[in-house]
């Protein structure tokens, strides 16, 4: 009995001793596109719809000892929006929505990176959509593991701001001006 | 004095058949717009306008079942009688199905329906494509027999009252109507 706690507790410090051995000297810097998932959230006559932006591509950094120092491009082509619905999906890339012809990419770009305590971080930085950017923040929740850590959040924004539905969809009252961009992003090490 | 159906049975009956006629073009003229504001505004009034025939037919059901309908005249034929008591049942059977089959599609296209915007049916369909288009056709099939049913039951209650000369159309005719 005795040697089996023992033999556990040993391996417990020495697991413990190794997680942050890792952690120290990794720097995540690949993102798992694969892996990760790029959603936004928006209400229509007060019913909530998901959709999801099936392209991305990021270029990012993050050394978990100087959070503060992470920073990132993150690119979504819009060609790749889902709304939900096929009809939703031909309509969005209109010239009174994103004019995808236009505007390709949507792009944000980190400037500041504060830690909030815990895992938690506020990202700051410029969001460009349609020819329009406007600075943006919102908090991420850091989650460690190995060999791939994550990153959840919400980037909560108001199409108006955009210009995201012009002309007839220009008012809030059957397509609602604030829309959630909720994210979960998978991260690799840097390759070595 | 010849029996009646109960004034509630009455107004239940004209207040969901105007609710159907309403919400049934509203459905016709809807589907063929293409997406635009008004579009969606109206697909969310047709849904809203669904759920609250959904209600008053469940109603109108518990009504029917609990305040037997008065009975049909004996000129009529046992065949007929039966034919007509089948074609009544059919008529509630479809009023249910009907806005069923429209919240299952809504379901199954990824779309809630929420009444008025303020109360949330629950999704019984997970978001499936396919399944959405079938439940489209079964909504559209269900719509198109309610509307060849009713199409006869209009035409007997006028024969009824033209031809046999009996009280089968005026004793669901609101009192007011009664000549």
């Amino acid at each position: 009995m005795r040697t089996t706690s023992l033999t556990r507790l040993t391996l417990t410090a020495a697991l413990a001793l190794g997680l942050t051995g890792t952690a120290h000297a990794v720097e995540y810097g690949t993102l798992d596109t694969a892996a990760s998932k790029v959603g936004f959230r928006y209400s229509q006559m007060g019913v909530t719809l998901d959709g999801e932006f099936k392209q991305f591509s990021a270029e990012l950094h993050f050394d978990p000892a100087r959070p503060e120092a992470a920073s990132t491009t993150f690119n979504v082509p819009l060609a790749g929006i889902d709304t939900g619905s096929p009809e939703g999906n031909d309509e969005v890339k209109a010239k009174t929505w994103f004019d995808t012809a236009t505007h390709p990419v949507a792009r944000f770009v980190s400037s500041t990176v504060k830690p909030l305590g815990g895992n938690r971080f506020e990202v700051a930085g410029q969001l460009s959509i349609k020819g329009k950017t406007r600075p943006v923040s919102f908090p991420v929740t850091y989650t460690p593991g190995t060999p791939t850590a994550s990153f959840d959040g919400m980037l909560p924004l108001q199409r108006g701001d955009f210009a995201i539905g012009e002309g007839e969809w220009s008012a809030f009252d059957i397509v609602a001006n604030k829309v959630e961009v909720v994210f979960h992003l998978v991260a690799k090490p840097l390759a070595q | 004095m010849t029996p009646r159906y109960t004034p509630t049975a009455i107004a239940l009956h004209w207040l969901i058949a105007f609710g159907i006629l309403a919400s049934f073009s509203l459905g016709l003229y809807m589907t063929d717009l293409s997406l635009s504001p008004t579009k969606l505004k109206l697909y969310s009034w047709h849904k809203w306008a669904g759920v609250t025939l959904f209600a008053l037919i469940v109603f109108r059901l518990g009504w029917r079942l609990t305040h037997p309908a008065p009975a049909l005249p004996d000129t009529m034929s046992p065949v007929l009688r039966r034919a007509a008591n089948a074609a009544h049942w059919l008529l509630y059977g479809l009023m249910i199905a009907i806005p069923v089959s429209g919240w299952l599609m809504s379901s199954a296209k990824g779309f809630q329906t929420v009444w008025f915007g303020l109360v949330p049916l629950p999704d019984l369909l997970a978001k499936d494509a396919a399944l959405g288009d079938t439940l489209k056709d079964v909504h559209e099939f269900l719509n198109f027999t309610l509307l060849g049913l009713v199409a006869i039951h209009s035409a007997a209650a006028l024969k009824h009252h033209f031809i046999d000369r009996d009280t089968v159309l005026t004793r669901m005719l609101p009192r007011a109507l009664k000549s």
